[in-house]
């Protein structure tokens, strides 16, 4: 047992659960095999830091929508591709003859808006890490004067969430395992409420094996000193005040503005809207509104799942009706979903 | 029940279907029903008697976009993919036809490139090329080239290599690092602006399992992990034997560019496709014997023991660097890259 483990071990007191905001942690703790190494006790629960799972369905059937107008090129990553809106998939939509294209960053959008000269539009999801760098493609956008180049957006914002999972007091967790990337842009100052007003430790912490177990062990620390604060423990990259320079080309191309969480709800000041002297580039103008009625297939447990509320398992689709192949939930879908994380690493086969 | 399968035949092909996972499973099941009883396994080579030998026969197509990668082409692809299917079955590989359907436009050079590396790579295997053919596409409805092959290889007669014969006691041999043909062609398309040093493996496997079926009966399972990758080839394995299998992380080689690529890109190396490799499954007795034999051929330098075969449940776990253990997973779907 690795030395790190044993100090884990030594210093556990008691039943506590964790919240792993992240779903690059959730993947990274199974994938180390980190569950196998805790002591019993210690339940980590996964949160709501899946930018592809929080896509409310009603936003994928407007996605749908754009991506089968006439001349409209709809690009997005990879992941979005299989999740569920209300009737279909952009995948789906693609099948049938939808423009979609999958892209590793804005910047292939709005190439591709050049070397296509038709309207591209970029489908935008993702928190604090991925933001930076759209606002900066939006910013390019405007200096060469691009009049084909949209954005879609459902941009997040994480601290916001957290709190409203705190203030809704349903799920009792002992403290966060706050995500790395994140805070490499927002530093680690946004989280310092969650000790502050609800006693609850917080580390910002890597993606490796050790990163996590010493994240886990300065958690267990906090919790039995009786003095929570904002640690990090991802100090290589992560800087108290965090990118100064890509959080201001965030904040001059977008504004905050309430934003809907699949399973979640409407949580104040939680999304990303395009800044009105960047209006030209927004998508909004091709959406139908009133599409569809948002709604969950009959019995996905998603929400509560990304409320940390229930485990994957509990949910009565699991591995039966929703699997990574014919996902119910978008949880299933994205390689950051918990879902997925427990169908792929936790051992529940197909069958079971 | 009658309703729902019109729905489903109603649905359109996706390129979930194609990715070797479990939605291809799933669709090529339906299909080969036209066949009278469903297709029971789906083995790389089909083998059949032929007076008092038994012949391997099996086909292939090849899509490989784009056409030219580090390590290699579609045309050197196209004749390792099915030498190596042949090979894994125990087989000595013989002769080979290929099929080319090329879109209007394409450069005759190119052509000539890829034809002249399918003949480098058959005189290198032994394997003969004995017929091929041509068709040509109105531009916009092929990508470039596509080329299909189809083998024939005689099985040795020393040797009874078959999916379900892992026993517990045997050990896992990989031939060499993982990974490497996946991120060499990921690394090509469009979007992704990292570089890599990273050549496919693409490779025939025929003079490494020749030495590997030396030791005749002790052998019992050989695969090319492919598409998924070794993940999906340990889970055929641990499927068909009603076994478990556990490997060891640190015993597994992967090559650094390959890792941080995996990392960057939210992959799982273990299910990213190989095109030069062999897994193969041994006796105890024999393991570290056929390693060191493996280690001088070219294409088994890094050959190691990575794992154990076990009585239980069907299933495949790997002891992780950090210490823990975790399940390893068959691919589903496509793979994807990640987002945040």
């Amino acid at each position: 047992m690795p030395a790190i483990v044993k100090e884990l071990h030594r210093e556990f007191a008691g039943p506590t659960r964790f919240m792993e905001v992240c779903g690059t942690h959730t993947m990274a703790v199974f994938r180390h095999g980190i569950r196998s190494m805790l002591p019993p006790g210690l339940e980590l629960v996964s949160g709501p830091g899946c930018p592809v799972c929080v896509t409310p369905a009603g936003k994928i059937d407007e996605a749908i929508a754009l991506a089968g107008k006439k001349g409209i090129i709809l690009a997005t990553f990879g992941d979005m591709l299989r999740v569920p809106g209300t009737r279909s998939s952009l995948e789906k939509q693609r099948a049938e003859g939808a423009d979609v294209r999958v892209v590793y960053s804005c910047a292939d959008a709005l190439k591709l808006a050049d070397e296509t000269g038709k309207k591209v539009v970029f489908f935008a999801i993702g928190f604090e890490t991925t933001s930076p760098t759209i606002a900066q493609t939006i910013l390019d956008a405007r200096r060469t004067g691009k009049k084909n180049f949209f954005v879609y957006t459902a941009l997040k914002l994480i601290p916001p969430a957290m709190r409203a999972l705190l203030e809704s007091g349903e799920v009792k967790i002992d403290g966060f395992m706050c995500p790395g990337h994140v805070s490499a842009v927002i530093g680690t100052k946004p989280y310092g409420f969650i000790p502050r007003d609800y006693r609850i430790p917080c580390v910002v912490a890597g993606f490796e094996a050790y990163d996590i177990l010493e994240s886990l062990l300065m958690l267990v620390r906090m919790k039995k000193s009786g003095k929570p604060e904002v640690a990090n423990q991802y100090c290589r990259w992560v800087r108290t005040d965090g990118n100064q320079r890509a959080v201001e080309i965030l904040n001059s191309v977008f504004e905050t503005s309430d934003a809907e969480w699949r399973g979640i709800g409407v949580i104040p000041s939680s999304g990303l809207n395009l800044r009105k002297e960047f209006l030209e580039f927004s998508a909004e103008r091709f959406v139908d509104s009133g599409i569809s009625a948002p709604e969950e297939k009959s019995g996905c447990r998603c929400g509560a799942v990304l409320r940390g509320a229930v485990k994957p398992t509990d949910c009565p689709l699991f591995g039966k009706k929703c699997t990574p192949d014919n996902p119910a939930g978008a949880c299933m879908v994205s390689s950051e979903g918990t879902c997925a994380a427990y169908f792929r690493y936790a051992g529940k086969k197909k069958n079971g | 029940m009658q309703g729902k399968r019109k729905m489903a035949d109603e649905q359109k092909i996706t390129l979930a279907h194609g990715s070797g996972g479990s939605t291809s499973y799933e669709l090529i099941r339906r299909i080969t029903r036209v066949f009278g009883k469903p297709a029971a396994e789906l083995n790389d080579s089909a083998v059949v008697g032929f007076g008092k030998s038994r012949l391997a026969f099996t086909t292939d197509s090849f899509v490989v976009k784009p056409v030219f990668f580090p390590g290699g082409d579609i045309g050197k692809l196209s004749v390792c993919g099915t030498v190596n299917d042949l090979a894994v079955a125990g087989a000595v590989p013989l002769y080979l036809t290929a099929s080319c359907i090329v879109e209007e436009g394409f450069k005759i050079s190119d052509f000539k490139k890829i034809v002249e590396s399918m003949k480098k790579a058959a005189t290198q295997a032994g394997i003969r090329i004995i017929g091929g053919d041509l068709k040509v596409v109105k531009k916009g409805e092929a990508d470039g080239i596509f080329v299909n092959t189809a083998g024939i290889g005689m099985l040795r007669s020393n040797v009874s290599i078959s999916v379900d014969n892992a026993k517990p006691g045997d050990k896992v041999i990989i031939s060499g690092s993982i990974g490497d043909h996946g991120i060499a062609i990921l690394s090509q398309r469009p979007g992704i602006s990292f570089r890599t040093n990273v050549k496919s493996d693409c490779a025939p496997l025929d003079s490494l399992t020749g030495i590997v079926c030396r030791f005749g009966k002790k052998v019992r399972v050989m695969r090319d992990p492919t598409r998924g990758g070794l993940a999906s080839a340990l889970n055929e394995i641990a499927m068909a034997s009603g076994k478990t299998i556990i490997i060891d992380e640190s015993a597994v080689p992967v090559r650094r560019e390959v890792g941080s690529a995996c990392g960057l890109l939210g992959l799982d190396p273990l299910q990213v496709a190989n095109e030069g490799k062999l897994v193969a499954v041994v006796s105890g007795s024999v393991a570290g014997k056929i390693c060191r034999e493996m280690k001088k051929n070219r294409y088994g330098k890094d050959a190691a023991i990575i794992g154990e075969v076990f009585r239980g449940k069907s299933g495949v776990y790997m002891k992780t660097i950090a210490g823990g253990k975790r399940i390893v997973e068959m691919l589903s779907g496509e793979q994807l890259p990640r987002i945040c």
